[in-house]
């Protein structure tokens, strides 16, 4: 095995990882966005109904599938709690900080978790607002810092099959059919 | 955080299933029995000191170096050096071996699936003393090629370090074939070989294995204690002590014996070859039972390691579940009481999964979804029932609300 840490998850990390809320695909969803992915053992995909409500952009509903650790499911399942009602615009001020605080903290190894889902949030709101083909001005055109770390975790596995950074042992090809050994 | 709030949350399962016996487990209550006078009624006493007490502790570590020679077939072959753990035997032998050969320096061939502490051991002694290391490919299902080995060996060759059984999926090397071809090529290339996870479940003979020269035990893969490590050394075998102090009983290892741990691992190597053969033939059909019931209810599950089980060690099961992430399918089958571990990233330090899966080329997503269980003949027909019944449930509500699905 790897080297090991130990994750004392919160009682609300596995409250929420037993029975998340809003788990599953929407239909008639608005926006679809998703960070991270398989290779990297981490993936959230965030699905949002906008509505209009007195001229503003209100999330109506959030959904999300996550392929991930307790703690990632954990942090969807919050994030999606905690948009939904809100204007697309208070939605957008919601950091990766904010989620680990809603679970209770997070074990900093899996600050990540947060980051990602944040980040899933935040290429959802862009992403509806490419769609509506209008940036509203309280939305910066430079990267936050989870859409960043997003990113970073993504191209980190392109560099893991790429050899660099870690030192991973490649199995030779065989010369011989089975060879095990015997 | 509050631990005790995170297991009052968890809650105590209905039935409970430890398979996790690669990261260690229970200790059986006769072993544990066996453990209780040496600390306070008997053998307290320190094993080098000439009173009754010390004796009385003396005899506990011989006797347990006696009974290891007797089920390893080891007599006059050389010395056993209790350390405290796995770890610290593989310390010894790889960093032991180079200190003792620091002028000479040379390779160090390790192969690709070895534990890190055998690993780690060989990349300080590259950065402390100018060895080199290389590590020996493996093909698919773990396997060394013994013609792989013999290209790689050459004069300059000091140490061959390649494990019996491994660890994570149980592909039993054929060490004798192995350590064979390194001699042949360079007879004074040493080779150690952990064999952890290879006692008490397949059979070691030191005389036959004559060009072994280092051999790493654990106590606690055998439901032993932690904390007692053994490593066989070969009689004449240049080796010096990586810790320095006090020296007791031990020549190669410093500090105070541990007798109590070393009584209860005397114990369960008592038990573990006490009816040999039938605990494997047990563990063997509880092990097949299990991944037989799995892969019967689950679709999309890769085995790996050796597919032809009877090169595998009878204890070792490691399933990869596609679309779903190991840590998150440890957790859940907690709360069911099925206790397991994975070779996910999420479960390491460092991000990066199993080195022993991407040796054997699975990819990162494949490697992510992979668990661990070990059968012991502790395990019930019921223990492997419940989990086969829990495995489908378990993986079912994850790949429900997979971002990963096909």
């Amino acid at each position: 095995m790897s080297t090991r840490i130990p994750l004392p998850y919160t009682p609300k990390v596995l409250e929420l990882f037993r029975s998340p809320k809003n788990a599953g695909p929407m239909e008639d969803a608005d926006v679809v966005e998703s960070a991270g992915s398989p290779a990297c053992g981490d993936m959230i995909r965030l699905y949002l109904k906008v509505s209009e409500r007195d001229g503003e952009e209100v999330i109506e509903r959030a959904t999300f599938e996550s392929y991930g650790c307790a703690a990632n499911i954990a942090a969807a399942s919050i994030l999606t709690e905690l948009v939904v009602g809100k204007s697309m615009r208070e939605a957008w001020r919601i950091s990766w900080k904010d989620v680990a605080d809603e679970l209770g903290g997070l074990p900093p190894i899996k600050y990540h978790c947060s980051i990602l889902a944040v980040g899933a949030l935040k290429r959802a709101v862009r992403s509806y607002y490419g769609k509506v083909g209008r940036r509203p001005d309280w939305l910066p055109e430079d990267l936050t810092i989870e859409e960043r770390q997003t990113l970073e975790e993504e191209k980190m596995i392109e560099r893991l099959y790429s050899g660099q950074g870690f030192r991973i042992a490649i199995a030779l090809p065989r010369s011989g059919s089975s060879g095990q050994g015997a | 955080m509050s631990v005790g709030e995170l297991l009052r949350v968890h809650g105590k399962p209905p039935r409970e299933v430890y398979f996790d016996l690669e990261n260690s487990g229970y200790v059986p209550r006769e072993v544990v029995e066996e453990m209780i006078p040496y600390f306070n009624s008997v053998g307290y006493g320190h094993p080098s000191i000439t009173h009754k007490p010390g004796w009385e502790a003396y005899e506990v570590v011989h006797e347990t170096k006696e009974l290891l020679s007797r089920v390893l077939n080891a007599g006059g072959l050389g010395e056993f050096a209790i350390v405290h753990s796995g770890t610290e035997a593989n310390n010894l032998a790889v960093l032991g071996h180079a200190l003792a050969n620091r002028e000479r320096r040379g390779k160090i061939l390790v192969s690709a699936v070895e534990h890190l502490s055998v690993i780690h051991p060989a990349e300080l002694a590259e950065r402390l003393f100018g060895f080199r290391v290389l590590r020996v490919p493996v093909d698919g299902e773990g396997f060394v090629d013994p013609e792989v080995l013999r290209e790689l060996v050459d004069r300059d060759t000091s140490l061959v370090s390649i494990q019996m059984v491994n660890h994570e999926i149980g592909t039993i090397q054929m060490i004798s074939e192995l350590s064979r071809i390194v001699k042949e090529v360079n007879p004074s290339t040493v080779f150690h070989t952990d064999a952890a996870d290879a006692f008490g479940r397949v059979p070691i003979d030191l005389r036959e294995l004559e060009h072994v020269d280092m051999l790493t035990i654990s106590s606690h893969k055998i439901h032993g204690p932690r904390g007692v490590g053994v490593l066989f050394v070969r009689e004449g075998l240049r080796l010096e002590p990586v810790l320095r102090g006090q020296l007791s009983s031990e020549r190669l290892w410093p500090g105070v014996e541990n007798v109590p741990l070393i009584a209860g691992f005397r114990k369960a190597v008592e038990l573990a070859f006490d009816g040999f053969e039938w605990h494997v033939s047990k563990t063997r059909e509880l092990r097949d039972a299990l991944v037989r019931g799995i892969l019967e209810r689950v679709a999309d599950v890769l085995i790996n390691g050796p597919s032809d089980f009877s090169k595998r060690a009878p204890d070792n099961a490691n399933l990869s579940f596609l679309y779903v992430e190991g840590e998150a399918l440890t957790v859940e089958l907690s709360l069911h009481g099925v206790y397991v571990s994975s070779g996910s990233a999420c479960t390491s330090r460092i991000l990066e999964p199993s080195h022993v899966l991407l040796a054997i080329g699975r990819r990162h997503e494949e490697a992510h979804g992979s668990i661990l269980l070990k059968t012991s003949r502790y395990h019930t027909v019921e223990d492997v029932e419940y989990a086969v019944e829990v495995f489908p449930k378990a993986v079912a509500r994850l790949r429900s609300i997979s971002a990963a699905r096909a």
